[in-house]
């Protein structure tokens, strides 16, 4: 690519000249070449249908690669336009107006339509369907379509985030009609049209000749996604070429990684979190005092450098993470503080306080060593935790939700209002805390229908305040998105901190140097 | 030779009774397992309601016994049924496009007997071969040098010595790779390149049992009457031991091959893991994961089979091998 020739010239020039007129990272993308990506979270049960996706290989490939979206989350966190170029909202948030991209085809050559966002949006409310965005798309009352590339949606209630939430992973666009033909053999809108794809073993992608992203993203001519869940198949993998960049580093092999001067580490802090949470509606756990007291008695920093090895930040008691729009950084930070722990439990009437703490590495990886961590700080306030291993199997049925305290992890969301509304709206299935607070409930439904950013930035510090000092949930840690890549690979500026991978847009957004 | 159908006619049918206890015991103990398919697949989703829709979906709420009598009534009719994970799509979808198991299994089986022949290709002559050698030259470094190898490789979990292999061939000296990416397609030199860890792996596992079986028969054999007339004529050393101690070595000989052969096809499944090789041993590990009981049943049948059929050949060549068991008075 050295070589000097009267086109590539012209063509430096003209990415000179565009690189001078938007500012963008004076380094030249540039088309050609194999992807070769080595992902873990694969399994042979895998398929194109959206609704199912849950693990990293799916998400890259389908949602990042294969199928669009009505919107996209950007590099930088903005919301922009994918499959949808504009839209607008009624005042009360209620009604909101999309208006499609024109020109757009499907791989088979069907063109996009209203059709297919109003077909693609009904099967995740399909009689029998088990999505996971159900719920998104069951607070959409009406569908209109308002012309060919228009859809009117009308919602049960006002929500700010609708196009936020249209971003989901599992909510793609897939061609009306042909829906099931559509997930047999992967037909999406996307820069990459499937030319093989072999369940939990590997998959194979070309670039369309033309699309609507062209000249912004899409620089691969064909991907090859090889499914390698064994971590250190897949570091080797990488240190040794045969694969150009890797998901989930095993952080015992990371020194080896950097040690290589082929090989790069690339991480970000998303939303991702580790929690404790403990059944508010269940004594002790009822008694704020009690609450706080364990808030005081755990050591995040030590944890953070123990079980995640440094990479992740400390959380403060509350869901939102970096990658939210409105987490507050300036919130005063929990510490561990043995005397306040004390302190507060006298003021529950305690002199001392025995409880039980479930854990398991289903939960996530060192959940029973952060347990015992736990444990030991909180032993010297003179809180007993008994470390109760659970069983990896049945983890989620049969001791989340269902032990008074124990371990569990969550991916966060790309909006407030969506975590706060899985997890901790007043009788969600998912309420892992029980959590019932007037004021929060009432603030989480202003939140929702307020278009105004800046009014909603206040409602949702002051919820993450609420949170941070009387929730029911502590939460030790943010755990870093750490990935690996060759360093034959470039990317731009920002690395989209929602997901694994470039919030799973590798394929799309990165280019050979 | 109207004997040999007879005890073939007679195993054969063991066989098929052994492969039904298998089959029994392994639904009990997956059963038995805590969690199954639904809330396996949901994990953190697993609410008890979409559990329960899930169970009914797939049958599992259907009571024990009943669920594997009508997996073995399809199993006789040689219908291996249809794995969960295609179930659950069909319950989602509505299609009826479903993959069965078999059409699952085929193509991962073709990679398992791949890397079971290339490993065998070169570990049964590799020990036939060291194993005459050491008994010649017994109690010499040669001899000793074999067995302390031999003994080392197999004293070592398949794990260890396939990452020992990745580390020296493919990470400090980039001769092959540590991933085994066969893709439908490619040609026999790229296949045999990309087997030649994994096969390499097995071969160190199943030497040394081979070999050293070798040697000790050969070398019992040694203090044998004829043998000793034979070396009395003047036989050079090598004649006398492949002339005449290894024909009635064989018998013992053929077992070990049957056995190591068997453990090739099924012991593959450490080693498929560890180098990302899409046979039966990673789709088994993957549906244990999952709880996928049909999947499961169909990779054990097969490894059932496999070593059925290698010990029953194995029996069968042992006689033919022996003049006293083919004519029996």
């Amino acid at each position: 690519m050295t070589k000097l020739t009267r086109r590539g010239l012209m063509k430096t020039g003209v990415a000179a000249s565009v690189v001078a007129a938007t500012g963008l990272p004076a380094k030249a993308q540039q088309r050609g070449g194999t992807l070769r990506l080595g992902l873990a979270g694969a399994n042979t049960s895998d398929s194109w249908d959206g609704r199912t996706h849950s693990d990293s290989y799916m998400i890259i490939t389908a949602h990042g690669c294969v199928f669009d979206c009505l919107t996209e989350v950007a590099a930088n966190g903005e919301l922009v336009g994918e499959l949808a170029e504009s839209w607008e909202a009624s005042a009360d948030a209620k009604t909101w107006t999309f208006n499609l991209r024109q020109g757009v085809t499907f791989h088979n050559g069907k063109p996009f339509g209203a059709d297919d966002v109003i077909e693609s949006l009904q099967m995740h409310v399909a009689e029998g369907a088990k999505s996971a965005a159900k719920p998104i798309v069951a607070s959409i009352t009406e569908m209109k379509k308002m012309g060919d590339h228009q859809v009117q949606f009308t919602l049960a209630a006002g929500n700010a985030d609708f196009p936020f939430l249209l971003s989901d992973y599992h909510i793609l666009m897939y061609p009306a009609g042909m829906i099931d033909e559509a997930i047999a053999s992967g037909i999406g809108t996307g820069l990459y049209k499937v030319e093989s794809f072999d369940p939990g073993v590997r998959t194979v992608m070309s670039r369309v000749d033309s699309h609507y992203k062209d000249g912004k993203a899409g620089w691969f001519d064909s991907v090859e996604v090889v499914a390698i869940n064994d971590a250190s198949a897949r570091m080797n993998a990488l240190m040794t070429g045969q694969i150009d960049a890797a998901n989930r580093v095993d952080f015992k092999t990371e020194a080896l990684l950097k040690a290589n001067p082929n090989v790069e580490i690339f991480e970000v802090t998303g939303n991702q979190h580790f929690t404790f949470p403990m059944l508010t509606n269940q004594a002790p756990y009822d008694d704020v005092n009690v609450r706080k007291a364990l808030k005081y008695a755990v050591n995040r920093q030590e944890m953070v450098d123990k079980i995640l090895q440094g990479h992740g930040k400390v959380g403060n008691d509350h869901p939102i993470g970096p990658a939210n729009q409105y987490f507050a950084a300036d919130l005063p930070q929990l510490e561990y503080d043995a005397d306040k722990a004390k302190f507060y439990m006298q003021q529950a009437g305690l002199d001392s306080l025995n409880v039980q703490l479930s854990a398991s590495d289903a939960a996530f990886s060192g959940a029973v060593d952060a347990a015992q961590l736990y444990q030991a700080s909180a032993g010297s306030a003179g809180i007993n935790i008994e470390v109760v291993q659970e069983p990896a199997d049945g983890y989620w049925s049969n001791v989340w939700l269902k032990k008074p305290w124990c371990a569990c992890y969550w991916s966060g969301r790309a909006t407030e209002d969506w975590m706060f509304s899985t997890a901790y709206e007043s009788g969600v299935p998912w309420n892992d805390t029980s959590w019932e607070n007037a004021r929060f409930q009432e603030l989480l439904l202003m939140g929702r229908a307020e278009l105004d950013s800046g009014k909603r930035r206040d409602i949702y510090t002051e919820m993450q305040m609420i949170m941070s000092e009387e929730g029911g949930t502590i939460v030790p840690m943010y755990a870093n998105y750490v990935d690996a890549n060759s360093t034959k690979l470039a990317h731009g500026e920002d690395i989209g901190n929602l997901w694994q991978m470039d919030s799973s847009r590798i394929i799309e957004r990165w280019w050979f140097k | 030779m109207g004997s040999i159908a007879k005890i073939i006619a007679q195993r054969l049918a063991l066989g098929v009774l052994t492969l039904l206890i298998v089959s029994f015991v392994i639904f009990v103990s997956v059963n038995a397992l805590p969690g199954d398919f639904a809330q396996a697949i949901m994990g953190q989703g697993a609410t008890e309601e979409a559990v329960t829709a899930m169970r009914k979906d797939l049958g599992l709420d259907q009571p024990y016994f009943q669920r594997y009598f009508s997996w073995l009534g399809n199993i006789i009719t040689g219908d291996l049924g249809i794995s969960f994970a295609q179930m659950n799509f069909a319950s989602n979808l509505g299609g009826d496009q479903l993959i069965s198991v078999a059409d699952q299994i085929y193509p991962r089986f073709i990679n398992t007997m791949w890397l079971a022949g290339f490993a065998a290709l070169i570990a049964v002559p590799l020990s036939l071969t060291i194993g005459v050698l050491a008994a010649l030259y017994r109690n010499s470094m040669f001899d000793r040098i074999a067995n302390i190898g031999a003994l080392t490789s197999i004293s070592s979990p398949e794990f260890f010595i396939a990452y020992i292999l990745v580390l020296f061939l493919a990470v400090l000296n980039p001769v092959f790779l540590p991933v085994a990416e066969v893709t439908p397609g490619i040609t026999l030199g790229e296949r045999l390149y990309f087997l030649a860890l994994p096969a390499l792996t097995l071969t160190l596992v199943v030497t040394a049992h081979m070999m050293r079986m070798t040697r000790a028969s050969i070398i019992n054999l040694l203090a044998s009457p004829y043998i000793e007339m034979a070396r009395l004529k003047g036989v050079s050393p090598m004649r006398v031991i492949v002339k005449h101690a290894l024909p009635n070595a064989l018998a013992p000989i053929i077992n070990v091959i049957a056995l190591n052969l068997a453990y090739l096809i099924t012991g593959v499944v450490v080693v498929e893991v560890v180098f990302t090789y899409p046979g039966i041993g990673q789709l088994f590990v993957d549906s244990v994961i999952n709880r996928d009981i049909p999947v499961i049943q169909a990779c054990v049948m097969i490894f059932a089979s496999a070593y059925i059929l290698l010990n029953l050949t194995a029996d069968i060549l042992t006689i033919l091998s022996n003049p006293k068991l083919r004519h029996p008075k």
